[in-house]
């Protein structure tokens, strides 16, 4: 084997998760219309009221168009040619584990995701070396399979469920909050999503309570010619705590699939909330055949004083990358934070970044990102701070770094400043380069292949992204940078 | 009431549909830029979304304005070399500069400008009557040339400017732009920098409260040759400076500099693109606002290197010092690269005077006023420095005084 097609080869069995599920699906005809977000809303038996928001997300959506400032490129995507819903035929939201699908807890056990709960014995001390509980909503495709340890967190008044049962059960709840931090016609992409979103998690955390454990959501797009809208709201009230993970992947297909999601986070009062993505949808194969749409939505509300909201971020996966958590800093005082690290490799092109909008006096933000470009990809970071005069003390420092990995691809930096209060400072850094010889250099000498020694300095020039994950999480994401970069040097 | 039809972009049309005989040089080239202005319209000049390179300035004060006549009669000379009055050559006012042609005389528009693409040049093009043309042979030092343009009245004028440096000539380029009245300066400039040659051009932008000037300026640099450029920006309601640079040869360099100092409701935007299309080529920016009143200031900067373009060394800083409690800075330092061994960098920076460095000055005994005229003194030196040529910063240095004074007054 010639040593390209070798490295064509490690790249395309790189995406170990590219699997399919063989289950039988209840389906929805392919095709948008006021009739299958009915169908939807049927399905999900929901209440009227979200029906009639579904309707008018979807009349605004109508009198929108695609928006295409973002430096990617694709082709027209035919919204009429999707299945807006698809879900496992057994009946979603079962009562335990023991009715999940077995071929469902089957996919996820490879995917290595923790579905069991493991019982912990009243009086006694939990294993100190033990992995620490992480509670799981499983979405696959268009609804919410599984979510874990929910009986423990209502215990101290957490809620944690899917968006839909919500939508049921806590309907004040979802009706108060939902798209009051990213409105239906905020743009093109919220809009499809408020009118379709199947499925996603919904998080409560009272008022003083400090989630016991980490939440997290895991993503799987499974059906065919589908698209997955996830729609996630997180609350924490005045003091609350929470920490959540999501993960995503799908599996390997030629075609492209549209993934369009909303999430809103709300912050009152010295609450928390720190939000942990890595997003490993299929990136499409060598030849940037296939791969998924990632045209998603996230913003959080920093509403009252002291309140922090921090988005941590690995992207390597997905086609196109076109995704912006922002912060809207509301409150006095109060904190937002974006940690980034994207990788891209092949043909992806990943266009993100983050807004920071501060309205309340003393607001604070901090941006990193870090931005790796390989192959034959596009990487843009593309963010916006705004202080309004109203800010005053306001303080960014935004620091934002490029690496190249060989001469055909490309790295991009497009941010936007904005003050309009003289007390605010605001600080924007930028670099672009490469791996540096002598690093790369003093690494081989000290006998690391060059793919480990590339992966040792990329680990390094992540670090500062990487250190604010979730421990478990940090793991699997270095391993997840060397397994996309692979292949990509020499 | 014909007034209707001297205003916006359709007065503008009508203007050249009048002219339109009587302009010199290539007829299909000034009707294939009307055809552009007509679909390219004045940015903000009509409700519809603006472009990209227009997002933080809108023309509308200028659909609105109408550009009635001038009162070049009353004018005196600048002390410039080549004086230009509502953009015709005055000879009386001017002194002969070798290698210096007008425009009107031998009317040519370059390849560099983008009538297609800038709203503004295709104005330029349709409309432009006279400008200057100089050439500077292979390997003479022509030294400082100064260039004026003094707008009146209710004009609107649309000088085009061309600039050429042969292999190995060098040339200081100081262009002044004052007035008095509510006129339309857009100027276009194209210069070429041959192999090896050396253009430091300096641009002081004293225009009338009231004045319009949005100049566009493209320039391309060959082997080895400097384009040096550095821009004090003073006068003028809304304002925009433009600048394109093309490194079209190894090892070539631009810089492209720039002090805005605003006050009241002025608005003033410093646009520049710089493409490193050939390897080991450098670029440098620094550009500082000083944001007084209502004022607005505009940083929109973009380095962009093309995929062979290896050894790139890029560099762009952006600051603004907000003086009043209703300034504004909008910034977007762009970078776009294609070449991975290459070091490209920017930083931005906004803020109000440091309290502490203040506080330092003032508890040793330097009256508020004083110490706050040296701080923005020093802020501006990082940028006023890097005129090289000792004359001219102290021109440049005695403008940005005298301004302070005022702000202070």
């Amino acid at each position: 084997m010639s040593a390209t097609a070798e490295i064509l080869d490690s790249v395309q069995s790189s995406y170990k998760w590219g699997f399919e599920t063989d289950i039988e699906m209840d389906l929805a005809p392919k095709g948008l219309n006021e009739d299958i977000i009915r169908l939807i809303s049927a399905r999900k038996e929901e209440p009227l009221w979200m029906l009639e928001y579904r309707l008018k997300a979807f009349a605004a959506w109508l009198k929108m168009e695609e928006p295409d400032w973002a430096r990617v490129d694709h082709p027209p995507i035919d919204y009429q040619d999707l299945h807006y819903y698809a879900a496992p035929k057994k009946k979603a939201g079962p009562k335990s584990l023991d009715e999940v699908d077995p071929e469902l807890l089957k996919m996820y056990e490879k995917l290595g995701i923790p579905l069991k709960e493991r019982a912990i014995l009243a009086g006694v001390e939990p294993d100190p070396n033990e992995r620490p509980q992480i509670a799981v909503d499983a979405v696959f495709d268009s609804v919410s399979v599984a979510t874990t340890f929910r009986e423990t967190l209502s215990k101290v008044g957490v809620i944690f469920c899917p968006i839909s049962e919500a939508v049921r059960d806590h309907p004040d709840l979802v009706r108060e909050y939902l798209g009051s931090v990213v409105p239906v016609a905020d743009n093109y992409f919220s809009a499809l999503n408020a009118a379709v979103f199947t499925d996603g998690s919904f998080v409560y955390i009272p008022k003083g309570v400090r989630c016991p454990m980490e939440l997290s959501t895991y993503f799987r797009i499974n059906a065919r010619n589908t698209g997955q809208f996830e729609r996630t709201l997180i609350i924490a009230e005045a003091g609350a705590h929470v920490s959540y993970l999501e993960g995503c992947t799908a599996p390997q297909r030629d075609e492209n699939q549209l993934h369009a999601a909303v999430v809103e986070l709300i912050a009152m009062d010295d609450a928390t909330i720190k939000y942990s993505t890595v997003q490993n949808w299929y990136p499409g194969d060598a030849d940037g055949k296939g791969g998924i749409y990632n045209f998603v939505t996230k913003r959080g509300a920093c509403r009252g004083d002291r309140s922090k909201i921090s988005w941590t971020q690995v992207e390597t996966g997905s086609a196109i990358t076109w995704k912006y958590p922002s912060c809207v800093l509301i409150g006095e005082d109060s904190v937002g934070e974006f940690y980034s690290v994207a990788v891209t490799t092949n043909h992806q092109q990943a266009d993100t970044g983050t807004k920071m909008i501060h309205v309340g006096k003393g607001s604070s933000s901090t941006i990193v990102s870090k931005g790796i470009s390989a192959g034959k990809s596009n990487n843009t970071y593309r963010g916006l701070v705004r202080i309004l005069p109203s800010a005053a003390g306001a303080r960014n420092h935004t620091q934002c770094d490029s690496l190249l990995i060989g001469d055909e691809c490309g790295a991009h930096t497009v941010p936007y400043i904005e003050s309009r209060n003289r007390t605010a400072k605001v600080e924007h850094e930028a670099t672009t380069s490469k791996i540096a010889e002598d690093q790369l250099f003093y690494c081989r000498q000290r006998g690391l292949s060059e793919e480990d020694a590339v992966n040792l300095i990329v680990n390094g020039f992540c670090k500062e992204v990487l250190k604010e994950l979730p421990m478990e999480f940090a793991v699997e994401a270095q391993k997840l940078l060397a397994v996309s970069l692979e292949g990509s040097v020499g | 009431m014909s007034a209707i039809s001297t205003m916006g972009a359709a007065g503008f049309l009508a203007r050249f549909e009048a002219l339109r005989d009587s302009l010199p040089g290539c007829a299909a080239e000034r009707a294939a830029a009307a055809e552009s202005f007509r679909a390219l319209g004045l940015p903000g000049g009509t409700s519809g979304r603006r472009s990209e390179a227009w997002k933080y300035t809108s023309l509308r004060p200028l659909a609105e304005a109408d550009f009635a006549g001038s009162t070049a009669d009353t004018v005196h000379g600048d002390g410039a070399d080549l004086v230009f009055v509502d953009g015709v050559f005055r000879p009386d006012l001017s002194t002969t500069v070798p290698g210096f042609t007008q425009f009107a005389e031998a009317p040519a528009f370059g390849p560099l400008p983008r009538p297609d693409r800038d709203p503004l040049v295709a104005l330029n093009t349709m409309l432009a009557a006279d400008g200057a043309v100089l050439r500077v042979p292979a390997g003479v030092n022509a030294g400082i040339v100064r260039l004026g343009s003094i707008g009146t009245g209710a004009s609107a004028f649309h000088p085009r400017h061309m600039i050429h440096l042969e292999q190995g000539a060098s040339l200081i380029l100081l262009e002044t732009a004052t007035g008095n009245g509510a006129y339309l300066h857009n100027p276009v400039t194209e210069i070429t920098v041959a192999e090896g040659a050396h253009l430091t051009h300096i641009r002081l932008q004293d225009e009338a409260t009231d004045a319009f000037h949005l100049a566009t300026i493209y320039a391309e640099v060959a082997e080895g040759g400097t384009y040096d450029g550095f821009s004090l920006i003073l006068g003028g309601r809304v304002t925009r400076t433009e600048i394109h640079a093309v490194l079209n040869g190894k090892s070539a360099t631009a810089h492209m500099n720039g002090a805005q100092l605003l006050t009241g409701t002025q608005h003033a935007d410093f646009t520049s693109v710089v493409r490193h299309a050939e390897p080991n080529g450098t670029s440098r920016q620094t550009v500082k606002n000083v944001l007084n009143g209502r004022s607005r200031g505009v940083f929109q900067g973009r380095i962009e290197v093309a995929r062979h373009a290896q050894k790139t060394d890029g560099y762009q800083m952006n600051q603004a010092l907000l003086l009043s409690p209703d300034a504004e800075i909008d910034s977007k330092p762009e970078l776009e690269i294609f070449a991975d061994d290459v070091k490209c960098s920017h930083g931005a920076t906004v803020g109000e005077l440091d309290a502490e460095q203040l506080f330092y000055l003032r508890s040793r005994g330097v009256p508020d006023s004083e110490a706050r005229a040296l701080l923005v003194r020093a802020f501006l030196a990082e940028a006023l420095d890097l005129v090289t040529d000792e004359a001219i910063r102290a021109i440049l240095e005695q403008r940005v005084d005298a301004w302070w004074e005022r702000q202070a007054a």
